[in-house]
């Protein structure tokens, strides 16, 4: 019962553990090297999803203040009303980053595979090992 | 006008990247000359920067006004004022060299060439200018990602060196971004000075504190190729196009030693990095392993680019083990070396670079009496590989005293055991070099069908001056060490 409750009031982080791993798996111990390209967007995803499941606030609204115009300074505002917008705004930045790296990644691969014709990583290691020149 | 110097460094390069890059449809040359330009007022920038910060100002920029926490804010100190200038004048010294060499790598593709090395500037120098965590995280990916482009730009090999770099750097700095979720959530600011703030005193000694600075350190430590993340370093520079590597080479490792003095000193504060736990001890004893394990691969090598890697790898853990080891003199020899160590990559990336574009291969058995039929290469390489043995009066040689010192006085006598032990393996690797530069006969290159014949000149005029520039810094730098040492390290420290 003590571990059900630690696991249940945690399970945001657990999730974003578990994903971590599956992302480490798959840069590790897959051969293709496109599914490891995937593999490490699967892990800095769930980094992103730890960040913004740390935004979330219980019976918080959107971070969006009605009625506040630049005439008249309004009623003060309860921070812990409105969900926290700024890890939404470091989070889109660094989905931005992530999705710059896999353009890199992606067109990196594309000149691999025109070199070795395969984008399997034992294929490739061995057509270095037996002194294949390449086409480039 | 010097207000705003600390944000212009940063943006200058950023929009010459893109007219530069733009401007390669008018003319072939215009993307040089705008990054002659750019690089040129940076570096000026750069040295009044440095004058203004001597002794202990900084200077502080506020990115549109807001004051933090609310907004980004750009902080030069002493620290990053010297670091800075390394950059910029690195930087500099470069673009003749590597106009030298795009036209033999890659002759359609010099616009975007340009563009990307004004935008791994434009990171790197956001990255030392910087106040706000998130914001050398951003920083820190637009230089890896421009790096990983300029490495993969090359033929044969390179794609799939710059391919595992790009996966092991970006699991490095995805580390690094969650360290800084860690600290966000605890302090609930972003502000490297307010981070500092608050962990004093109310924090030190909470759990999800110690493992955000565990989880930066070992997401940067994977980008400095720190033993065991160092996989990727040999073959990324052995493999990168000699336009490349001289300006990879001598910043990307040094900026991210930055990084982690900046996180000791700055935001972490150094009761918690240094003193508090085992980590220092673990880190300076598996920087001492690194040093010896890249010396002896660096012996076993025979090409001219990998064994240079391997001796950056050495030098990573000279800095790291000297930052961690403590006390001051240690933490002064790190950070001194820092400048050092990129005024001797430089140089010795720029001489192997000339090497073996003309000698079309990088073997260095092949490389019989290439010394007498190009001296003033000669004299730049033998220049940066004194500096890197350690001999007074470079550079190499102040840097390791205060290493030296530094570890006697924290009794970390393996890692003392392993910087001269290394000094002896460089020697070593260096004379055997000398040996087959300098002493032997004429050599039997065969024809490689390509039209140059075995002719064997000297290197363009593009790349002399910048050698001769560089190898003047090793030895100015030397002179100057102590002036710098008062100026600028230790008030940091």
């Amino acid at each position: 019962m003590e571990i059900y409750n630690t696991i249940s009031a945690n399970y945001n982080y657990w999730i974003f553990i578990i994903l971590m791993f599956i992302g480490l798996y798959g840069v590790i111990a897959k051969n293709n090297l496109v599914k490891k390209i995937i593999g490490m967007n699967i892990f800095q995803t769930s980094i992103i999803l730890f960040f913004i499941s740390t935004s979330a606030k219980l019976e918080g609204t959107l971070p969006i203040i009605k009625n506040a115009g630049h005439k008249g300074g309004g009623h003060a505002v309860h921070a812990s009303d409105y969900m926290n917008p700024l890890p939404h705004v470091l989070m889109l930045t660094a989905i931005v980053v992530s999705v710059a790296t896999i353009g890199v990644a992606l067109a990196l691969a594309i000149k691999v595979y025109r070199n070795y014709e395969t984008l399997e990583e034992d294929e490739i290691r061995e057509k270095i090992s037996s002194g294949y020149s390449g086409e480039n | 006008m010097t207000e705003q110097l600390p944000g212009l460094i940063v943006i200058i390069p950023l929009f010459a990247a893109i007219f530069a890059s733009a401007s390669g449809w008018l003319n072939r040359n215009y993307p040089y000359i705008i990054s002659v330009l750019a690089l040129t007022f940076t570096t000026y920038a750069s040295v009044v920067m440095l004058i203004q910060t001597a002794g202990g100002g900084t200077l502080n920029y506020y990115m549109a006004g807001w004051l933090p926490p609310v907004g980004i804010s750009y902080r030069i100190d002493a620290l990053s004022a010297l670091v800075i200038a390394a950059i910029q004048i690195t930087a500099l010294l470069n673009l003749p060299v590597s106009r030298a060499y795009t036209e033999q790598s890659f002759s359609k593709k010099e616009a975007p060439f340009y563009g990307l090395y004004l935008l791994f500037i434009t990171g790197l120098t956001g990255i030392t200018a910087t106040e706000d965590a998130f914001n050398l995280y951003v920083l820190l990916e637009v230089s890896s990602l421009t790096g990983y482009a300029l490495i993969g730009m090359g033929t044969n090999r390179s794609p799939l060196a710059a391919l595992n770099y790009l996966i092991i750097g970006s699991v490095g700095a995805s580390f690094y971004l969650l360290g800084i979720g860690y600290i966000y959530i605890k302090t609930g600011t972003l502000n490297m000075t307010e981070i500092h703030t608050m962990i004093y005193p109310l924090l030190s000694e909470s759990p999800t504190i110690i493992m955000a600075f565990a989880l930066c350190v070992a997401g940067i430590l994977t980008k400095a190729a720190f033993l065991p993340m160092h996989g990727w370093l040999p073959s990324a520079y052995a493999n990168a196009p000699n336009a490349s590597t001289g300006i990879i080479a001598p910043l990307t490792t040094k900026v991210m030693i930055y990084v982690i003095v900046r996180l000791g000193i700055s935001i972490f504060g150094t009761e918690l990095a240094v003193e508090s736990f085992n980590m220092s001890w673990f880190l300076v004893n598996f920087a001492a392993v690194s040093i010896i394990a890249a010396a002896f691969k660096a012996l076993y090598h025979t090409k001219l680019k990998k064994i240079l890697s391997y001796i950056i790898i050495m030098e990573v853990g000279y800095m790291v083990g000297g930052f961690f080891a403590g006390t001051p003199d240690a933490m002064t020899g790190a950070i001194i070396h820092i400048i050092n160590d990129a005024a001797m990559t430089l140089c010795l990336f720029i001489a192997a670079g000339a090497i073996t574009t003309k000698l079309y291969e990088d073997d260095i058995r092949n490389m019989n009496g290439i010394f007498t039929k190009m001296p003033f290469t000669a004299i730049g390489f033998v220049g940066g590989a004194l500096a890197v043995i350690g001999i007074p009066p470079t550079c190499g040689f102040f840097s390791k005293w205060y290493l030296l010192k530094g570890a006697f006085a924290a009794d970390q006598y393996l890692f003392a055991g392993a910087l001269i032990f290394s000094s002896f393996i460089n020697a070593v690797i260096f004379f055997r070099i000398f040996e087959k530069g300098f002493f032997t006969g004429e050599h039997h290159h065969e024809e490689n069908g390509s039209g140059h014949g075995s002719v064997i000149t000297e290197a363009s005029l593009n790349v002399v001056i910048p050698l001769m520039a560089s190898l003047g810094f090793i030895i100015a730098l030397g002179f100057m060490t102590g002036k710098i040492v008062e100026n600028y390290i230790s008030i940091i420290i």
